[in-house]
């Protein structure tokens, strides 16, 4: 081994007076007989074709600010995309949290090493059990289409069917999720949309639901934005039939609007990313699966499920692992789906975010967003030719806005918008032809009424 | 004055920190607080949006609304700080303790600077759908990344959409299915073959993904046996998921035999590269025939564990498979990078958007810190390390490193102490708890127990050699302990931050509480 020049600042024995004397202590001459089994040709000879690296701390960081440096961002630009990524406000105590180097760099350890990692874990999924009004919550999966994949994977082993109905107006990207994750053994069945609401619709949920349906899946709101007005008619048709109901939520939705849970849900998933995460460019998903104590639907989660225990001294709390047996960890593949890595930091901070808002904040934050969406509906839909009213129904921060009678395309006004340095909304024609040139643009806290006015004049602008 | 630091050495060598790890005895977050607290307040609806908007909840159905307000916490802003520094302070995180303990996890050092990077507004403040002129920077960084992980492995595309390791197992079981239903086959090639020591996830997503799992079990040397392999391949051979070094840190010498051999059957083979630790720059996925593989950049490159996540599975595959990934990639035209979609034969999503981008900018980050020399150090050292620690721990009584006798280690070692446990009655697990005692993690390994009496230890290149000696004299005390009076071991942990837990209400459905919501109703018995 050659004895180079670098001490890397990372790798404490690459000090070449350590490395030899360590050699000397296992009796190696070298490094390379510590890869004898590596059998000649499948050695890499040479040095891999790397960039040059940046060893000093300072010129890294000089490189990565540069690269950075041309991205703009939300905060220099007006954001109105959601669609699955939410801008909301993240408390300064949230980041504070997720960065302190205990949580941020702790895994696997087990209760006695990690009693702080498994109680904030416990308290997450606790606070998160208030707000949906259910028993049961999972230590978060990889992010909300993960979770909606796996309570339909949950719910057709809870019935021993494997047909599944979804609505028309799924994202595109979660549906495709889910036609990946149900493909070899699950069939999937979309049921139409109500024209005038936007909702399901109740008389082709009638005519497809049967015995051998596992789970009725909708959202709320939809992924257009809308509120489902019939939650308990459709929970009680899943019912009547053995199948199970399951919702997927906004969270942060849930301080104003009612827990699916009071309409009839078993099983309710969704993205906790609003909880305090920043967009991250999609880095700050993180999904949820919750349901009721049941034996039946607990031993078929795939996640972990952290609960207190007693320990041996009194009135001290312990922790550990659910009905650990029914994971893959425990069983490999006799055990649910799989558990590994996903998104526990998120978690943390969700149930920080959770603890900062309480009641007051949930609610506070429902009514605003509601105020400042409803505001912006009425605003845009003053515009000469645009139209908010592609549906009958309630929203809560996102709705359709619809060009098709001013004569320009969503991308033609977004590119127009793009130059006011506004981000407008996610356009919607091509995953969804029959809504013509529509966009779903989201309003949250964040807003101010400048801010929407400033929309509304530049659109009025754009279109003129 | 007394010379107190001659007090802390017996014999020239400093004695065992007297640890104990911060107790602060903390009440459940919802017994803290007090009705009418508030932990930050929400933006006001300005006057001039009231004035617009008489009732915002118009047209939404009573049914729909909610009645009683969530039972969360009403906590002040330092109380719900404080709160979770407590709780943070009771987690051993990488920072705070010699972090080998967690074998096949790599817990090494993750660069602060990083960190700080990751949390520049430039990153966090980028919504994923924004126009591609606008992440520029962003997408340079996953491309970049991408021809780095190229570089490394051999193969020709990768993915960073899946959002840990066993999603990219997933992924890849998911590749494997697309392209023998692209060639008529997927009826027949309903098999995946993997081995005891790769991660359960290998069986498990395998399964998950339409295959029946088959599981070889090592020779009696601890190498993957290349006979079972020849026996369980078939027609019905869909693919092969394996880990190498495999978690009892030995290199399957016949690797390349064994994607021949799938190969030749018409299997895909894919390479589960969670321990590519101790092998970057040395050996890749390329050279031992594989068509598939996945990094853990949390893991291998450093972006910090996160209490499990988020991370990143880095997907790669051969140019055969890359019309299979998922989509979108990006790509580069020479002037602009963008997010490609055009791949109609794609699996689709596996999550959504691109990936976890600020764990792709550290890892991006940390491998610029290092090039191609650095990366290799981290290996030889990672290994050196880990073979000097196996000198250690061979050396204490009752430990022993089953299979591939004499031999040296790639980058971690699953021991036995099945000899302890014999002539003292001591299970392997009952060390790790003690171990915690001294501050520093132990963990044994998957289920089944294969080795008996396991535990695995991964010293990656970020402990001093110090640090090792500590680590080790930490394991020959709890085994001396072990002999001494097996009790001290046996009744462990004092000095943690909780005491031993009865793990027997977690698997009692009529007692398990997993929300404070079930732990009210069921050991309070408060109605809900």
């Amino acid at each position: 081994m050659s004895l180079k020049k670098i001490v890397y600042p990372y790798i404490p024995n690459s000090e070449p007076g350590v490395k030899a004397q360590m050699l000397k202590e296992v009796n190696a001459s070298s490094v390379d007989e510590f890869y004898r089994d590596i059998p000649g040709e499948l050695r890499f000879n040479g040095q891999l074709n790397l960039p040059p690296p940046f060893t000093s701390e300072y010129s890294l960081r000089r490189h990565i600010e540069k690269i950075l440096g041309k991205n703009k961002t939300t905060r220099q630009y007006l954001n109105f995309l959601g669609a699955g990524c939410y801008q909301h406000h993240v408390p300064a105590v949230c980041d504070e949290i997720n960065s302190r180097g205990e949580f941020l760099t702790a895994y696997a350890g087990e209760p006695y090493d990690d009693h702080g990692r498994f109680q904030s874990l416990f308290e997450y999924t606790s606070m998160m059990a208030e707000l949906l009004e259910m028993d049961v919550v999972n230590v978060p999966t990889y992010d909300g289409f993960q979770a909606a994949a796996t309570a339909l994977r949950m719910a057709c082993r809870i019935t021993n069917r494997n047909k599944v109905l979804l609505p028309e107006t799924l994202g595109r990207d979660l549906l495709s999720k889910i036609r990946d994750y149900l493909k070899f053994d699950i069939e999937i069945i979309i049921l139409k949309h109500n024209p005038a609401t936007g909702g399901i619709d109740l008389q082709n949920l009638e005519e497809l639901i049967t015995h051998e349906i596992a789970a009725v899946f909708f959202e709320n709101p939809s992924y257009l934005g809308l509120l489902e007005l019939n939650g308990t008619a459709i929970a009680e048709m899943a019912h009547r039939h053995g199948a199970i109901c399951i919702v997927n939520v906004d969270p942060i939705s849930l301080g104003v609007i009612a827990p699916p849970a009071q309409y009839g849900a078993d099983i309710v998933v969704g993205d906790i990313q609003p909880l305090g995460m920043h967009m991250s460019y999609g880095g700050g998903q993180a999904g949820f699966i919750a349901s009721r104590d049941e034996e039946d639907y607990v031993m078929q989660y795939p996640s972990r499920l952290f609960g207190i225990a007693p320990t041996c001294v009194k009135g001290e709390y312990g922790f550990g692992d659910v009905a650990y047996d029914r994971t893959s960890f425990a069983k490999r593949e006799q055990g649910n789906e799989w558990v590994g890595t996903a998104s526990a930091l998120w978690g943390i901070t969700a149930g920080v975010y959770l603890a900062l808002m309480g009641p007051q904040g949930m609610k506070e934050i429902g009514e605003g967003i509601l105020y400042r969406s409803n505001y912006a509906k009425q605003e845009l839909g003053k515009l000469k030719n645009v139209s908010t009213d592609v549906f009958r129904a309630p929203h809560f921060k996102e709705f359709i806005v619809n060009f098709d009678k001013t004569g320009k395309t969503v991308a033609e006004v977004n590119h127009a918008l793009l130059e006011k340095e506004i981000f407008g909304g996610k356009e919607l024609s091509h995953d969804f032809p029959w809504l013509g040139q529509s966009a779903l643009f989201c309003f949250t806290e964040v807003h101010t009424k400048e801010d929407i006015d400033l929309l509304v004049s530049a659109l009025r602008e754009v279109l003129a | 004055m007394n010379n107190i630091t001659a007090e802390r050495f017996t014999d020239g060598k400093p004695n065992l920190r007297r640890f104990h790890q911060a107790r602060w005895d903390e009440p459940i977050i919802f017994e803290l607080g007090q009705a009418g607290q508030r932990g930050v307040l929400v933006p006001e609806v300005e006057e001039g949006i009231k004035a617009q908007v008489v009732n915002p909840f118009e047209g939404i159905p009573d049914e729909l609304l909610r009645k009683k307000p969530p039972k969360l916490p009403e906590m002040s802003q330092p109380a719900v700080l404080r709160h979770y520094v407590h709780l943070s302070q009771e987690t051993l995180g990488v920072d705070c303790n010699i972090d080998v303990g967690q074998g096949t996890c790599t817990m090494k050092y993750s660069p602060k600077i990083n960190d700080q990077l990751a949390r520049m507004e430039a990153m966090t403040e980028l919504h994923p759908l924004q126009d591609e002129s606008t992440v520029q920077g962003m997408l340079e960084i996953f491309w970049h990344f991408e021809q780095i992980l190229k570089e490394i492995s051999g193969l020709d595309r990768f993915t960073l959409q899946p959002g840990a390791g066993s999603v990219a197992i997933y992924t890849n079981a998911s590749i494997i299915r697309a392209y023998h239903a692209s060639r008529g086959e997927l009826e027949k090639r309903d098999e995946i073959i993997t081995t005891i020591f790769s991660h359960p996830s290998d069986a498990a997503c395998a399964k998950v993904a339409g295959f029946k799992v088959i599981t070889l079990y090592p020779d009696e040397n601890g190498y993957p046996d290349v006979d079972a392999l020849k026996a369980a391949i078939s027609e019905h051979t869909a693919g092969l998921l394996i880990t190498n070094p495999e978690d009892t840190g030995i290199y399957n010498p016949k690797i390349a035999e064994f994607t021949q051999l799938v190969h030749a059957a018409g299997g895909l083979c894919s390479y589960d590269q969670a321990n590519a630790n101790g092998i970057l720059g040395i050996t890749r996925a390329r050279e031992a025939g594989f068509d598939l593989c996945h990094f853990n950049l949390h893991k291998t490159f450093s972006t910090p564990h996160g209490c499990g996540g988020p991370g990143v599975g880095a997907t790669g595959v051969t140019k055969e498979l890359i019309p299979f990934l998922p989509v979108p990639l990006v790509d580069f035209d020479g002037r602009n990078y963008f997010l490609n979609y055009d791949f109609p034969d794609s699996i689709g999503k596996i999550r959504p958007f691109y990936g976890v981008a600020p764990a792709v900018l550290k890892a991006y980050a940390w491998v610029m810190a290092l090039g191609a020399e650095g990366l290799r150090e981290v290996a030889e050292i990672a290994v050196l390390n880990n073979n000097y620690l196996l000198h250690k721990i061979l050396s204490i009584r009752g430990a022993s490193a089953p299979y591939a006798e004499g031999k040296r280690r790639i980058e971690q070692v699953r021991y036995s102490w099945e000899k302890l446990y014999e002539e003292t009655g001591v299970h392997s697990d009952e060390l790790g708890i003690r171990a915690a005692d001294f501050g520093v993690h132990y963990w044994t390994s998957h289920h089944p127990y294969v080795v008996p009496e396991p535990c695995t230890l991964e010293p990656t290149e970020s402990y001093s050699k110090e640090e090792l000696d500590e680590y080790a004299a930490i394991i020959e005390n709890v085994a001396n302990e072990a002999y001494a009076n097996p009790d001290v071991v046996k009744n462990a942990p004092y000095n943690s931050t909780v005491h031993q837990t009865d793990h027997h209400p977690l698997d009692d459905p009529q007692q398990w509480c997993i929300t404070w919501r079930a732990y009210k109703r069921k050991a309070q018995q408060i109605p809900v």
